[in-house]
C-alpha cells in the first residue's frame, strides 16, 4: 500500500511572531523555516508503517512556493520514498493577490500582496484539498496521512476537506494507528495488503476508537509519535535526490481550483493585558481575588 | 424591491415577523446550526454559544440539525427546539448517525443545507465541529472559516492565527452561496435563556417546531464508505466541563506527579473549578490527554485562570489568555506566564498550594 503525507512548511514552532507595521500579515523576529510539527508527526508515522512492512512506498507531498522543496528534503531524509512539489507559478501567485485586493473596501489591497511576498502560501484548505485529491487518485494512495492542523493558519481542515473531496473516510485527531492486515499482497517483496485503519483519536473528554475501511485520511495529533532526527548523512543524501515537480495542469487542476474564497483584510495585534501585579503571599492573593477580582 | 422584500418575509413566516426581522438583510439570510449533544439527550455547551453567536451576530431565522438515532436524538432536538432564537428543528434518526461520524453527519448537513439553501452553516469549534464542518464544506465546495472568535458581518469574520498572536480578519470575496463557520465557545457568551434551556427547563423560551428531515435525505447514509465507531473512554469526573468552566486550576510539569496533581483537584472543587494541564504535564503522564489547555488543545476563558507551576509557553497561553483573571503560582520569577498574570505569586507551589486551600476555606466561610 501506497501512503501518501502532506506537508506544508512554516514559521518555526519556537519562533516569535509579531504583527507587521502595515497589518497585511505578521513577521518572525528570526528567520528560520521548519516542517509544521504535526505533519512531521503524520510523516514519522508513515515512515513507521513502511519499517513495519505495512506501506509499501511513502511519498511526501507539498504545494506552495518553491522554498517549500526544502521541507520535502528534509521528509527524503527523513525517510520518504518519494517528494512531489506542486509549485505555485507566478500565474497563480498574480491570481491570488488579485483575488484577495480586489472589489473590498480600504485597507483589503495589501493583504494580497503581502501573502504573494511573504514566506507564507497563499493557498487556503479547499485549493490544498483539491491539490491533494489530485495526487491520492493519481498515486493510487491507500492511506492519507495529514497533521490535524498548520500552526500558522491554525485552519484544522484540510484532512477532513481531502476526506470529503475523496469520499473517503476520515480519523481527525489520531493519537494511535494500527492497520489490519487483510492479506498478503502478491508479487516478490511486497508489502501485506492492509485492509482496514484501527485509529483511536482524542475528542474532547477522552478517547474514541473507530475502524475505517481503506483508503482513507488520517491526521495526526500531538500525541501519535515522537519524530526522529534527522542526521547530518541522510540530509546529505536527501540532497542528491530528486524532487518531482507535478504542475497544477499536469494533476488536471487549474489556478482557478486553488484561488482563495477569503480575502486577508488585515491582521492585528491580540489585545494587550493591563499589566499585573506581584503579590506577596497567599493571604494577599486571596484577599485581592476577593475584594479587587471580585471572583472569590 | 419592495414587493420582493414583502414575499421574502412572508416566505419566512409570520414568526419571524412577529421577532421584528429586518427585511433589508440579505433576502434569504438564515442559519443552520449543526447541534452537538451528549449521549443524555441534552445540547452541548458549546452549541449554545454557537447558538448565541447566531441570534447576536447573523441575520435571518435559525434552523437546527439534529443527528443521532434513538429516544436520545429526539430529546436533544426537543432541548434544541427550547433554544432562544431557535425556530425550527430538523431531526435526523437513523442508525448511522448513532455516533458523531464525519462521514454520515457531513453528508447529511450538507445535504440538507444544499436543501434549504441557508446562508450561513454554522457549528461550535469543538473537537465535534472541527470534524464534521470542514468535510460538509468540502462537500458544499466552499472555504469554511473556523473558530471565529468575532463576527463582522455575514460575509467578514475575525479569527486568531499562530497560537493567538494575531488576529486575521478575513471576508468572503466573492461571496458563497453558502458560508460555513464555525464558532469559538469561549468568545460568545450565553444569556440567562440560553442556560435555562440548556439544564432543560420548560420554563425557557417556548418550543419551536421539530421536524423530521426528508427521509430522501436519509437513504444515501447507509452506503456511504464511514468509519466504524469501536468504542469510547470518555472521563466522567462530575467536574464542570473544562471549556465552559468558571474556574480552571491548571498545572504544569512542576507538579512533578500524578499524585500531586490531586492537590489542584482540591483546590478546583473547593472553586467549583475544572482541572486543566500544560502540554509538558499531559506529555509527563500525569494527567490525561483532554485536559491539556492550548494551541492544540483546549481553549478556555473563565473567569478565573489559576497557572500552577506553568511557565507559560506561547502555545499553552494559546489556551488561556483571555480568562478575564489570571493568578499564576510559579517559583521562576523570570516566567512568561506573569507578564499576562493579573496577579503573581512567586513561590515554592508545594507550600503555596496548600496554603491556598486552607486560605479559600476560611475566606468561603466567612
Amino acid at each position: 500500500m501506497k501512503v501518501l503525507v502532506a506537508i506544508k512548511r512554516v514559521i518555526d514552532y519556537a519562533v516569535p511572531v509579531r504583527v507587521r507595521p502595515d497589518k497585511a500579515g505578521v513577521e518572525a523576529l528570526l528567520p528560520k523555516l521548519s516542517m509544521n510539527p504535526f505533519c512531521e508527526i503524520a510523516l514519522e508515522e508513515a515512515v513507521r508503517l513502511k519499517e513495519r512492512g505495512v506501506a509499501a512506498e511513502v511519498v511526501a507531498v507539498s504545494v506552495g512556493p518553491p522554498h517549500f522543496q526544502d521541507t520535502l528534503r528534509t521528509a527524503l531524509a527523513m525517510g520518504a520514498d518519494r517528494a512531489v512539489h506542486v509549485p505555485l507559478t507566478a500565474e497563480v501567485v498574480a491570481l491570488q493577490a488579485a483575488a484577495a485586493a480586489g472589489g473590498g473596501e480600504g485597507g483589503a489591497g495589501a493583504g494580497g500582496a503581502a501573502a504573494a511576498a511573504s514566506s507564507e502560501s497563499p493557498l487556503q484548505p479547499l485549493g490544498v484539498a483539491r491539490v491533494l485529491a489530485a495526487l491520492a487518485g493519481r498515486e493510487g494512495a491507500g492511506l492519507v496521512l495529514l497533521g490535524k492542523q498548520a500552526i500558522d493558519d491554525d485552519c484544522n481542515q484540510t484532512g477532513q476537506m481531502l476526506a470529503g473531496l475523496l469520499g473517503w473516510p476520515q480519523a481527525t485527531f489520531a493519537s494511535k494507528l494500527e492497520l489490519e492486515l487483510g492479506g498478503k499482497g502478491s508479487g516478490g517483496g511486497a508489502a501485506a495488503a492492509a485492509a482496514a485503519a484501527r485509529v483511536t483519536r482524542e475528542v474532547d473528554g477522552g478517547l474514541e476508537v473507530l475502524s475505517l475501511p481503506l483508503p482513507a485520511v488520517v491526521t495526526a495529533d500531538l500525541r501519535l509519535n515522537t519524530p526522529r532526527f534527522v542526521t547530518l548523512p541522510a540530509m546529505m543524501r536527501a540532497k542528491k535526490r530528486p524532487i518531482e515537480s507535478a504542475p497544477l495542469e499536469s494533476l488536471g487542476l487549474s489556478p482557478a481550483d486553488v484561488a482563495p474564497a477569503l480575502a486577508l483584510l488585515r491582521v492585528e495585534e491580540p489585545p494587550a493585558r493591563a499589566a499585573g501585579t506581584r503579590v506577596g503571599g497567599v493571604e494577599e492573593l486571596v484577599r485581592r481575588l476577593r475584594e479587587e477580582a471580585r471572583v472569590l | 424591491m419592495i414587493p420582493a422584500l414583502i414575499t421574502a418575509g412572508l416566505r419566512r413566516g409570520a414568526r419571524s415577523l412577529q421577532l421584528g426581522f429586518i427585511a433589508t438583510q440579505a433576502r434569504q439570510a438564515s442559519t443552520l446550526l449543526y447541534v452537538e449533544h451528549n449521549g443524555e439527550g441534552a445540547v452541548a455547551p458549546a452549541t449554545l454559544s454557537a447558538a448565541a453567536a447566531a441570534n447576536q451576530h447573523l441575520p435571518g431565522q435559525l434552523e437546527a440539525l439534529v443527528c443521532g438515532s434513538g429516544d436520545t436524538v429526539k430529546r436533544a432536538a426537543e432541548a434544541a427546539a427550547r433554544l432562544p432564537g431557535v425556530s425550527k428543528v430538523w431531526l435526523a434518526s437513523d442508525a448511522s448517525l448513532a455516533h458523531p461520524l464525519a462521514e454520515t453527519h457531513a453528508h447529511l448537513l450538507s445535504s440538507l443545507a444544499t436543501k434549504q439553501k441557508p446562508s450561513h452553516v454554522l457549528a461550535a469549534s469543538t473537537a465535534q465541529g472541527r470534524n464534521v464542518l470542514p468535510r460538509a464544506a468540502a462537500l458544499l465546495a466552499t472555504q469554511p472559516v473556523t473558530d471565529v472568535v468575532k463576527i463582522v458581518d455575514d460575509n467578514t469574520f475575525v479569527r486568531p492565527i499562530y497560537a493567538g498572536n494575531a488576529f486575521a480578519t478575513v471576508q468572503y470575496r466573492p461571496p458563497p452561496a453558502i458560508r460555513v463557520v464555525t464558532v469559538r465557545p469561549t468568545a460568545f457568551p450565553l444569556d440567562q435563556t440560553a442556560a435555562a434551556a440548556a439544564a432543560g427547563s420548560s420554563a425557557a423560551s417556548p418550543a419551536a417546531p421539530v421536524e423530521p428531515v426528508p427521509p430522501e435525505l436519509l437513504a444515501p447514509l447507509a452506503g456511504l464508505p464511514a468509519a466504524k465507531w469501536e468504542s469510547a473512554d470518555v472521563r466522567s469526573t462530575g467536574r464542570p466541563e473544562l471549556g465552559s468552566a468558571k474556574v480552571v486550576v491548571c498545572g504544569g510539569r512542576a507538579l512533578k506527579s500524578a499524585e500531586n496533581f490531586a492537590m489542584l483537584e482540591q483546590l478546583a472543587d473547593l472553586l467549583g473549578g475544572a482541572v486543566g494541564a500544560s502540554r509538558a504535564a499531559v506529555d509527563a503522564g500525569y494527567v490525561a490527554n483532554d485536559l491539556q489547555v492550548g494551541q492544540t488543545g483546549k481553549v478556555v476563558a473563565p473567569d478565573l485562570y489559576i497557572g500552577v507551576g506553568i511557565s507559560g509557553a506561547i502555545q499553552h497561553l494559546a489556551g488561556m489568555k483571555d480568562s478575564r483573571t489570571i493568578v499564576a503560582i510559579n517559583n521562576d520569577g523570570e516566567a512568561p506566564i506573569f507578564s499576562v498574570a493579573d496577579y503573581g505569586l512567586e513561590a515554592d507551589l508545594f507550600k503555596a498550594v496548600p496554603e491556598l486551600i486552607e486560605a479559600v476555606k476560611k475566606a468561603k466561610q466567612q
